[in-house]
């Protein structure tokens, strides 16, 4: 063996020590899931609704959507979701709507309930419809990140502006965080 | 187990459904008519097995290509893999997770001993170190969806002086240095921010992210993977592992005939050239340059520690909890500011300012240490390049350089020797 053979050789061996301890260090002493996936998502219970869901996602229409926890919905006539504050009637007039887009919309069930629901293809994910519904109502237009949209970013670049740090990685299993009967999920024990 | 814990937290939360109804303003309406609640849809993510099978696909790639690049000599093969990695890992996978941004999940892992690392995040991680310790940079030959879309599109690569090309190298190794500060101390993941190709995967993105991948793609057509060479921060690591490698492409089959061909072949200036027949180095006036620089190691170190520590508070202003801390220190007037949403957001969460402060100051003292490391370190970079200079080796035909040579396989199909 000559001179360059043995510097290769000790420099390989030593490259291969130091990976493998940073491995085992990883393994042995840091959390390491193998079956879990995780997945960036809102927690409802923290966010603001500042608005940067919208413009701060890496697709060019937000992967951020409203969703309509229906369970917690009160089916009210004078939704604060659905009309603007101080709307000059309560009908299904563009000029009455609070989503800027028209993507939340307004059926009526029976006297006097109304059923709203989110078309996702118009929804931007601004949020407007969920500050409202959370100020007056009870809460149950909340943001979600959909996964059929969403890209899994290795870090998200909502989460990387969001001010409330209300976009956390959850595993796989609790993917979606939707508010039901006004329970908040364990998800500060999922997360970690 | 994981399931079980989840089961665990879930239950009593249903047993308290009842309870808790009584606190909403509106209550839930009775129903007369057949109307049934719609429930949420909840589209699945990508399933954990299919992180597994990129998994298998990145081992697959890799071996094939050590196999096309050593032993079947096929620049084809190669050409091949590059055009499935940029199809399967760039526009099927839309790019993420790949191995430059894992270095990030592995500095955070390291650090912070709350993050949950994936285990494929690892695996993007490791794979294709080792296999550049056995078979040169092979990963960057073929597997790399960002080094494979730029080298699809070099046109008329120009010749870059090498001191350019030098003074050029340096930025990778910086920009691994920043890239892992950030990621330890919790700030952000400044690779993944300003990867400029994982916008043209998927096809949608901010208009810096497109434009910055435009950008790189044009300048590619001129200076050959200029992301490669000048600023990815992987690439750092896998040429100081590359040139330890155990076997690597070599250009010629069996004795080299001098012909230069390969030279013209390879659009990165990865060939050495042979030593000229009477160039013989001094070796006493080398050997003593040689001492200096090793004993100027440690005091570049010191000296790089020290600059960087000094520069701890601005690379800290990155970071939005010290940022934002720092604003309602130094103007308190933005508290006013109805428009500034960090501000507004921190107002109405009720959060004192001393907890802010504090935490903040937890993570100022993180960079603190962290740009001692960040300044030791690229101390110790600049040490290593300049010894790395006054060190002769003898070569007597066109080699590959080990630490730059993708593996590409360009100059193999140039090299007329016929195998023996």
């Amino acid at each position: 063996m000559n001179r360059k053979t043995f510097i290769n050789n000790s420099g390989r061996l030593i490259l291969l020590g130091g990976l493998t301890y940073l491995t085992g260090s990883i393994i042995f002493k840091r959390k390491v899931s193998a079956s879990g996936k995780y997945v960036w998502q809102i927690d409802p219970f923290k966010c603001t609704q500042c608005g940067r869901c919208e413009s701060q996602c890496v697709k060019n229409v937000s992967a951020v959507k409203c969703v309509h926890a229906y369970q917690l919905c009160g089916y009210c006539d004078l939704c604060g979701g659905y009309f603007k504050p101080n709307s000059h009637e309560l009908t299904t007039g563009g000029e009455n709507q609070l989503c800027p887009t028209g993507a939340l919309k307004r059926k009526y069930v029976e006297e006097p309930f109304f059923e709203y629901t989110i078309d996702e293809e118009l929804c931007n994910g601004c949020g407007k419809c969920v500050k409202g519904c959370s100020s007056f109502g009870n809460g149950s237009l909340q943001l979600q990140i959909r996964h059929d949209l969403c890209r899994n970013c290795n870090e998200c670049s909502i989460s990387r502006m969001c001010p409330s740090e209300a976009i956390i990685r959850v595993p796989i299993e609790a993917a979606y965080q939707i508010k039901g009967d006004f329970v908040k999920p364990a998800i500060q024990n999922l997360k970690k | 187990m994981k399931w079980l814990k989840i089961l665990l937290f879930v239950f009593p939360l249903l047993l308290t459904l009842q309870s808790s109804q009584a606190q909403q303003r509106f209550p839930k309406p009775e129903f007369h008519t057949s109307y049934t609640q719609p429930t949420p849809t909840t589209p699945e993510p990508r399933g954990v097995g299919m992180e597994f099978v990129d998994v298998l696909v990145l081992l697959v790639v890799l071996s094939l290509t050590s196999w096309f690049a050593i032993k079947s000599r096929s620049r084809n093969g190669i050409l091949a893999l590059t055009l499935f990695s940029v199809a399967y890992f760039g526009f099927y996978r839309y790019g993420c997770i790949c191995s430059v941004g894992s270095i990030q999940n592995v500095a955070l892992a390291l650090a912070d001993p709350r993050y949950v690392i994936s285990l494929y995040a690892l695996l993007f991680f490791l794979l294709p170190l080792i296999f550049s310790l056995f078979f040169g940079r092979v990963f960057c030959g073929a597997a790399c969806p960002l080094g494979a879309i730029q080298d699809l599109l070099i046109y008329k690569p120009i010749t870059i002086p090498a001191w350019l090309r030098k003074a050029l190298g340096f930025i990778p190794y910086l920009y691994l240095g920043i890239v892992v500060l950030y990621a330890a101390t919790g700030s952000e993941f400044v690779a993944c921010r300003y990867d400029p190709f994982v916008g043209i995967f998927r096809l949608n993105g901010p208009h810096l992210m497109i434009y910055l991948g435009i950008a790189f793609l044009l300048a590619g057509l001129f200076i050959a993977r200029p992301y490669c060479r000048f600023f990815c921060p992987y690439g750092a690591i896998l040429n100081v592992f590359s040139r330890f490698s155990r076997r690597h492409l070599s250009v010629s089959p069996s004795k080299c005939i001098q012909c230069k061909l390969c030279t013209t072949a390879c659009p990165f200036e990865a060939i050495d050239f042979p030593d000229e027949q009477n160039e013989k180095p001094d070796t006493r006036k080398s050997t003593r340059k040689f001492i200096l620089y090793l004993f100027m190691i440690p005091v570049l170190m010191l000296a790089g520690g020290w600059i960087g520590s000094k520069s701890h508070v601005f690379l800290s202003k990155a970071n939005n909890e010290v940022y934002l801390a720092e604003l309602l220190i130094s103007h308190p007037e933005v508290k006013a500011d109805l428009a500034n949403k960090d501000v507004q957001t921190f107002l109405a969460s009720g959060k004192p300012m001393e907890t802010l402060v504090a935490e903040a100051q937890v993570i100022r003292e993180k960079f603190y240490i962290g740009s001692w490391i960040l300044g030791a370190y690229l101390g110790l970079v600049i040490g290593l390049m300049a010894l790395n200079q006054v060190i002769f080796r003898r070569k007597e035909e066109y080699l590959a350089n080990r630490g730059n040579c993708y593996s590409c396989g360009r100059c193999l199909d140039y090299c007329p020797v016929e195998k023996e």
